[in-house]
């Protein structure tokens, strides 16, 4: 049951966030399960060949969910779960932005906006070696407000680089707020159409609609295709949900026992996505 | 006053050193299927017959930051990107995805970069690059090479396509004549010896400063000053022995650059001089710590921020005062 995995991966993620040095706590459990329908339904990958020649490409463009992307590798089995014990702690490889020693990293990120390019790069070279090679590119939506995405985006759009998938995290909040308070974003699927993609819209909790809307890559011949998964920030810790605050938390050992105690139980909370 | 030295000039057979790159670069598209050209909307490449390798040109248009995260991911899928855009462009506004994307990951992405120096002349200081080697050099993994001219751009072209890392070569814009003509392929780190002399030791790097360096030490040498000159078109890693050699066997070094004099290869040369703990004075003859004096063309800039024969004249003879 993907439930399952998404439930692990919340675990996983919580743990790294009770390290002293705490964790990109919020961003990671909004992505989890666009994370995990990658992983266990979409990607054409092995875990035990990370390097195949031609494996589907993941990028995770919003490098500060590197604990999300950690904790879904290890629940895929890319490494044991217990090396993210190391998370946090000096020389570890589990750095807070992706760190290409770990097996499934494909490249380092973190700086927000470096995503897209590259995934147009291994779109360009997937092309050229006349590969059915996918690349997927997790993007947050704060990081659209970096303009280096939209030169990324026209370029996809302007090369018909059909294999290419942006998935933007719609979790409708930055550092400071609402994206559309700090610097507004919408309406956002009418700007990735006017480049050239193809736009579909998914509750990005629901891995039914996450899988439908996955299974159908390229989406549309000729052009790139955008997923915007609305999502809920802190997605799993019902007090916490939807705020703002929750983009970095190192959580005490109390915090850690009641974060486990919520994603243990899975609870379904009210929280509506933001449209 | 500026003064305004006499400028020499160009023999019609010289080359701008783009125009050489470019046809370098159509033979190795030609010759290895991993060579990809990634072009900025440079018009570089406009009339240019592509023949085997026209489907791996690709212009990505005017948008330098896409452009190295783009040449990042081709070489990560085993692709060799020659990428194309101005020094200053390459060096600064694309400067985040250099560092990261592509050095970083000790990627071979070749940076091919026009206009280096004072070369975009008249187009003002928006187009000059008097900062790129410092940025550059910086940069851990980066291979910098500044080739003086036709022949070398040619040589270091090909020997930096060969490369298993990330490289920046320099390039002017117009023509400029032959210096060493039928001098032996350069060899990337191997400084280019071009006189030897026992007095002072010019090293420069860059077609008008190496000219410029060989013209001084042929005047000097009809005063019955001894002095050598390097041609160091590698920036970096830096020919050490050679610097050391220098150091040590001769009275005084003087470095010659089209480029900001913080952090160029003045700075790089008084590190290594530093670093030995010799002895040895080192004289900068770069741009100073402002925005190019001066407006006009090429020649007439280098000349108005004494990048010249008068300039460097006067640092050798300072030396041996």
């Amino acid at each position: 049951m993907s439930d399952d995995h998404a439930r692990t991966a919340r675990e996983l993620i919580v743990r790294m966030c009770a390290n002293p040095e705490g964790g990109h706590l919020g961003g990671s459990m909004s992505m989890v399960e666009i994370l995990v329908t990658l992983y266990r339904h979409v990607l054409r990958i092995d875990p035990d060949r990370p390097q195949a020649p031609d494996r589907d490409i993941l990028l995770l463009s919003k490098g500060h969910g590197a604990i999300g992307l950690y904790a879904v590798l290890a629940e895929r089995g890319f490494f044991p779960a217990e090396l993210l014990a190391s998370y946090g702690t000096p020389d570890s490889m589990f750095t807070a932005h992706p760190n290409p020693a770990v097996p499934g990293v494909e490249m380092p990120t973190g700086s927000l906006g470096h995503g897209l390019s590259l995934g147009v790069g291994f779109a360009l070279a997937a092309r050229l070696d006349g590969s059915d090679r996918r690349c997927f590119v997790v993007l947050g939506d704060g990081e659209l407000q970096e303009g280096s995405v939209w030169e990324a985006a026209m370029a996809a759009g302007s090369q018909k680089l059909d294999r290419l998938v942006a998935i933007v995290d719609r979790n409708g909040l930055q550092i400071s707020g609402d994206t559309e308070e700090t610097m507004g974003l919408e309406p956002l699927g009418d700007r990735w159409r006017s480049f050239g993609w193809t736009v579909l819209e998914v509750d990005g909790h629901d891995p039914e609609q996450l899988r439908t809307a996955l299974s159908r890559i390229p989406c549309t011949p000729g052009t790139p295709t955008v997923l915007l998964a609305r999502t809920v920030k802190g997605k799993g810790l019902p007090y916490i949900e939807g705020q703002a605050r929750s983009h970095y938390v190192r959580l005490t050992e109390r915090g850690y026992r009641r974060a486990r105690a919520a994603v243990t139980r899975g609870e379904r909370t009210e929280t509506t996505c933001p449209s | 006053m500026p003064v305004v030295t006499a400028e020499p000039t160009v023999p019609d057979e010289a080359r701008a050193a783009r125009e050489v790159y470019r046809d370098v670069l159509v033979e190795l598209l030609g010759e290895d299927e991993r060579y990809v050209c990634l072009d900025s909307d440079t018009g570089l490449f406009s009339a240019t017959s592509w023949g085997e390798g026209a489907r791996r040109y690709l212009n990505l248009g005017i948008a330098e930051q896409n452009l190295m995260g783009v040449a990042a991911g081709l070489a990560r899928s085993g692709r060799i990107p020659f990428v194309n855009t101005m020094a200053t462009f390459a060096a600064t506004r694309a400067l985040e995805a250099v560092k990261l994307d592509i050095a970083w990951n000790d990627l071979p992405v070749r940076i091919v970069a026009t206009h280096g120096g004072l070369s975009a002349g008249h187009l003002g200081s928006t187009h000059h690059a008097l900062e790129d080697l410092a940025v550059m050099r910086m940069l851990p993994n980066m291979t910098v090479l500044v080739p003086a001219d036709g022949p070398a751009t040619e040589s270091l072209v090909r020997a930096g396509a060969e490369l298993p890392g990330p490289v920046y070569l320099r390039l002017g814009r117009g023509a400029t004549p032959s210096i060493a003509p039928g001098a032996e392929p350069l060899r990337i780190g191997v400084a280019q010896s071009l006189r030897r002399g026992s007095d002072v030791t010019l090293i420069a790097t860059g077609p008008h400063p190496v000219l410029t360096a060989v013209e001084t030490a042929e005047e000097l040498a009809r005063d019955g000053i001894d002095v050598a000159v390097l041609n160091m078109h590698t920036v970096k890693p830096l020919d050490r022995e050679a610097i050391v050699a220098a150091a040590t066997g001769t009275r005084g070094i003087v470095t010659v650059e089209e480029h900001w004099a913080a952090g160029g290869l003045g700075s790089a040369v008084a590190e290594v001089v530093a670093d030995l703990g010799a002895a040895c004075p080192v004289r900068r003859v770069a741009v100073a710590d402002r925005f190019a004096a001066g407006t006009g063309g090429h020649r007439h800039l280098l000349a108005r921020n004494g990048i010249s024969r008068a300039t460097v004249t006067e640092h050798v003879r300072r030396l041996l005062a």
